[in-house]
């Protein structure tokens, strides 16, 4: 295990606590950072959104949808866009300095998802989903994590690729054209969005499931008393 | 290799990397009402610096074969008053002025008399939707070469029947696809679609494409950038 562990003693009893460092400091701040920029990204582009709620013709004009505008962020189409493209670079920047420390640090070993880790998805799906036995807990993050948190990455990059198509359908043109125009990468940005609104549904109910010992490790980076210590 | 510390050290260090995630603070200022508008622009105005900065003269936005073309009766129509603002086809002319060598009233037989060119493009509205229309008119480019304009300027600003405004850089005015347009559908254009002239870029979205044009200056300096920008819309939206 690369995770520095340390050995925690209290003068006060013979206890001695195990405490490992799960997540740097880049690691933690890019999380949260990235919680603010995406809910914003999600709000700002919802109000761009209600000013035409359609993927069809203008004439005559199908609405999909009818999304609040109290669960919008801007106030009106002008107001969606400013916020949308001024946090759309806290949103990249903050995925690229992600990105650049893990792969720099070697720290991307800890939740990037290998063909090794393959076989322990099942485990861990029927165990949360359709009453498996509880694997056991060998690592930081379970394959079943590093499966969700590497596709997070992807949907990531995905978001900000559609929606430079979106945006710059001329001067990115191949990009339009790989999507199938300018029309169609609406549909693709509109469409990961919600695979990754989906995706923070399914973390939110993991992270309130799992406790504070463990939603504390992302504020702190320290865990005390991980299951996987006991099975080095 | 561990290390041991006492509890108190922990909790201590606990405390410090907790205080290591203080920096977030700051985008705090977006919710301050006195700072959101200034940031909001300035976030605004660094997306049209990176536009300005990707935009290609050479690059052609994509055309289309007939048989893509949106029926006529399904080009949507927008405007900010109304559809006809009443102009007098028969006295219109275009009154140009600025660092141009040919100030003054230009009639719509000397637009014609430009060569003409057609393109089959998408139009893209700020609102989301878009639609394939056919255009056809003068290379603005090619007007402002006929009167002598000054293309170290920095922008065209034109003005409207209607009161509403425009401008664009001149890279963008010059773009071979930037057209004085006349014509939509091989028909002269309607009043509504913005007749005897209006702009059509399909390098630009749909809201600086202004319609029944009165006026057009050639300037470095723009009093005002457009309608619907100087409400807080993006100055640049090149596509």
């Amino acid at each position: 295990m690369r995770e520095a562990v340390v050995e925690i003693e209290s003068p006060k009893s013979e206890l001695i606590e195990h405490a490992v460092y799960e997540h740097p400091w880049a690691v933690r701040f890019c999380h949260w950072l990235n919680s603010i920029a995406l809910l914003v990204m999600v709000a700002s582009g919802f109000q761009i959104f209600r000013a035409f709620p359609s993927f069809g013709a203008k004439i005559p004009q199908k609405d999909l949808l009818h999304w609040p505008k109290a669960m919008a962020l801007g106030g009106w189409l002008g107001g969606g866009l400013q916020w949308h493209l001024t946090f759309v670079w806290i949103y990249i920047g903050t995925g690229l300095f992600y990105l650049g420390y893990q792969i720099l640090s070697g720290n991307y070993r800890q939740v990037l998802f290998t063909t090794r880790d393959i076989p322990g998805v099942w485990p861990m799906v029927h165990y949360y989903f359709f009453f498996g036995p509880k694997p056991a807990s060998r690592e930081v993050y379970n394959p079943l994590q590093k499966l969700a948190y590497t596709q997070a990455l992807g949907l990531g990059f995905l978001s900000v690729v559609t929606g430079i198509a979106v945006w710059k359908p001329v001067q990115f043109s191949w990009l339009a054209w790989m999507m199938g125009g300018f029309h169609w990468a609406r549909i693709w940005h509109f469409a990961v969005m919600w695979t990754i609104l989906f995706f923070i549904l399914g973390h939110l109910v993991m992270v309130v499931l799992h406790g504070w010992t463990n939603f504390a490790s992302m504020l702190t980076g320290w865990k005390k008393h991980p299951e996987y210590l006991s099975h080095q | 290799m561990e290390s041991r510390i006492d509890d108190q050290k922990f909790k201590r260090a606990n405390r410090r990397e907790l205080l290591k995630l203080a920096p977030m603070i700051a985008l705090g200022a977006f919710a301050i009402p006195k700072l959101q508008k200034p940031l909001l622009q300035t976030g605004l105005g660094f997306s049209d610096w990176v536009s300005a900065k990707l935009f290609r003269s050479g690059h052609l936005a994509a055309t289309f074969a007939d048989s893509e073309l949106a029926p006529f009766e399904k080009f949507p129509i927008n405007d900010y008053d109304v559809d006809d603002p009443g102009v007098d086809l028969d006295q219109w002319t275009l009154t140009v002025t600025g660092a141009v060598q040919k100030p003054g009233a230009y009639k719509l037989s000397q637009f014609q008399a430009l060569p003409k060119v057609h393109q089959n493009t998408r139009h893209v509205c700020v609102e989301g939707w878009d639609v394939i229309g056919r255009f056809g008119g003068a290379k603005l480019s090619d007007f402002l070469q006929m009167i002598g304009a000054d293309t170290n300027s920095r922008f065209v600003s034109v003005e409207c029947a209607d009161d509403y405004y425009e401008s664009l850089d001149m890279e963008t005015a010059l773009h071979p696809q930037t057209l004085l347009c006349y014509e939509m559908y091989d028909q002269p254009l309607t009043r509504e679609h913005g007749a005897p002239l209006r702009l059509q870029v399909p390098t630009k979205i749909g809201y600086k494409q202004a319609k029944y044009l009165t006026d057009l200056k050639i300037t470095n300096v723009l009093s005002r950038v457009g309608y619907w920008e100087d409400q807080g819309y993006s100055s640049f939206y090149g596509l």
